[in-house]
């Protein structure tokens, strides 16, 4: 079984977002860069696929050098290879080109199973999966948040508001993954794992060795642009209920201004 | 006749879902600034029988597929089909929900249409006859103004809960136009749907939540904030901390990597306020917090605090609500 996982690297969920002097970028001096987390669900039930059914795990990623540092850490996590697609403004392209390269690169793979994220916790777009899946031809199935494979069909169950589906696909077949930390619990790298990864094969391949016409890959490509950003209104300092009461006069008054201030109840 | 503004309906178990209503309503209000028609999509099994209800909306056309193996969602089979509606259409602009099978079907029309996509829009602005759509970044951290290049379909998802539902005109109704459907082979397929019965409120859409973190110390605690969301009729959420010590299932997380929530009261218990959680309940109208650190970042953003052990508080305090819920029925 050959799963690729695609793999974006993000900061990390504990970063503060500050507005860059463009006022259309983020500041991104002190992130700390991470596997996106549900990427890193990805990695992690490719992982167990695998000892399962034995094959091959292959990290796909793209973007600027940084990156490599992301794949690196998947490999040490046990994935065994990587391709990059070495563009460092492939993201200021737009989606629909990030969807189209990463198609591109799993064309020339024919893998039997893709995994990825159902969303990035950067700009949360929640459409790589789905995109890449239409633009190879393949079904997908979204937010897994448990998966089964048998070897020939996929199924996976997912929450939607109020309710529980699962689904089921024949391979070749693309997932997402859903869930949190506590339903996927990725592995850590070991050390003789980072130690290993340094030495696991990663191709660094350019738009034009996948077939793609590079001069179709420009931000004047992008359709949706960026106008500006900004940060949400800063919330007024609230007040500490005290006022020497004891615990029940606390509960008192706060019922008293949910009520009578804050109109909630 | 110019382009018209096209909504993707959500149909399921037999109704349209309320997003449906407010993508609607917020269609109308695009498809006045923009002075053109507003027609809709809609795909499902039965839909057929329903559909000139989004009349009411301020919908005046539907083009609909309707077919029982349209039952439940799967986006191999409902993409090509709502992409053919969609261009029968031909729309200047295309909204739809951000639930989540709307995200989804999004995604794959974005690239099936070669649409440019805007996922989970909490306000959509027409500027000089374009448009323009604001979205949350880093989970609620930011805020990002989008607009389209010149010539391209703005493809937009709206976050549920957030945009306004028009007054329905029941005296209304729209045109439908039934087109028959050419079901698409597909390999995937949709095994089971349980839909919850308990009668939980759900995180999404609640108008009140309950939310434990670390300070619970055990699941059986979390008991506290059930007795509290029964007086308030609320929904219970927990911190990262509360999933990954697992006294709370996955789809309770709030947060960066759990749902991102806008209730109008949200009461915090026993949570220190990390940034990504933060981050997820920060637009919430008001929040109130509960921890006996008076350090904590939660505090920063309640509008009221209460500094106390929440073991002691917290029984307390639902015994106040009880006596005040009692003295108001």
């Amino acid at each position: 079984m050959n799963i690729v996982v695609i793999l974006k690297q993000t900061p990390d969920t504990e970063s503060v977002i500050r507005i860059a002097g463009d006022g259309k970028s983020v500041v991104t001096d002190g992130f700390k860069w991470v596997i996106n987390p549900y990427d890193e669900f990805a990695v992690e039930a490719a992982l167990k696929i695998k000892e399962k059914h034995g094959g091959k795990v292959t990290i796909l990623s793209y973007g600027p050098q940084r990156v490599v540092e992301a794949v690196r850490t998947a490999l040490a996590m046990g994935a065994d290879d990587a391709v990059f697609i070495d563009e460092e403004h492939l993201e200021s392209c737009g989606r629909i080109k990030v969807a189209q390269a990463v198609a591109a690169a799993i064309k020339e793979m024919s893998p039997d199973l893709v995994f990825c994220g159902s969303r990035a916790v950067d700009m949360d777009m929640a459409q790589r999966g789905p995109m890449v899946a239409e633009f190879l031809g393949w079904p997908h199935l979204a937010l897994a948040t448990s998966i089964e494979c048998d070897g020939k069909t996929v199924s996976i169950q997912r929450s939607l508001e109020g309710g529980k589906v699962t689904q089921e696909s024949t391979l070749p077949v693309l997932v997402t993954f859903g869930g949190s930390h506590a339903v996927w619990n990725p592995r850590y790298a070991s050390l003789p794992g980072i130690m290993k990864a340094k030495k696991k094969p990663l191709q660094n391949k350019k738009l034009a060795d996948l077939g793609l016409d590079a001069a179709e890959f420009t931000p004047e490509k992008a359709k949706v642009r960026v106008v500006s950003l900004e940060l949400p209104p800063e919330r007024k300092p609230g007040k500490i209920i005290d006022g020497g009461l004891d615990t029940e006069g606390k509960a008192r008054e706060l019922v008293r201004l949910l009520h009578e201030e804050a109109k909630v109840i | 006749m110019s382009k018209c503004v096209c909504v993707i309906a959500e149909y399921r178990g037999g109704n349209f879902r309320r997003v449906t209503h407010e993508v609607a309503s917020e269609g109308r209000r695009i498809a006045d600034a923009l002075g053109v028609p507003l027609q809709a999509v809609a795909v499902g099994s039965g839909v057929a029988e329903k559909a000139a209800e989004l009349g009411r909306y301020g919908v005046e056309k539907v083009f609909v597929a309707d077919d029982p193996a349209l039952e439940g969602y799967i986006a191999e089979t409902h993409t090509p089909i709502v992409a053919d509606l969609v261009q029968k259409c031909d729309p200047a602009v295309v909204i739809m929900p951000a639930s989540v099978d709307g995200k989804d079907l999004g995604a794959r029309l974005s690239a099936r249409l070669l649409a440019g996509l805007v996922q989970d829009s909490t306000e959509i602005v027409v500027e000089n006859g374009k448009i323009k759509a604001k979205k949350p970044i880093y989970a609620g951290k930011c805020y990002c103004w989008n607009e389209w290049a010149d010539g391209e379909m703005p493809l937009i998802s709206c976050r549920p809960n957030v945009m306004g539902c028009l007054a329905p005109d029941e005296s209304k109704s729209a045109q439908v136009d039934k087109v028959e459907v050419t079901l698409p082979e597909a390999r995937s397929s949709v095994k089971s749907l349980e839909l919850d019965t308990s009668g939980r409120v759900g995180l999404s859409g609640a108008e009140t939540i309950v939310s434990g973190g670390r300070g619970l110390k055990e699941a059986g605690n979390f008991s506290l904030l059930e007795d509290l969301a029964q007086v308030l009729d609320a929904a219970v959420g927990a911190s990262r901390a509360a999933v990954d010590s697992g006294w709370r299932p996955h789809a309770d997380q709030v947060g960066q990597t759990g749902k991102v929530v806008n209730p109008n009261l949200y009461i915090a218990v026993g949570i220190s306020g990390a940034i990504q959680h933060l981050a997820g309940m920060g637009s919430s109208k008001y929040i109130v917090a509960v921890n006996k650190d008076a350090d904590a970042p939660i505090f920063t953003k309640a509008d009221y605090g209460i500094v106390e052990d929440l073991f002691q508080f917290m029984p307390v305090f639902v015994e106040e609500l009880k006596k005040y819920k009692s003295s108001c029925s």
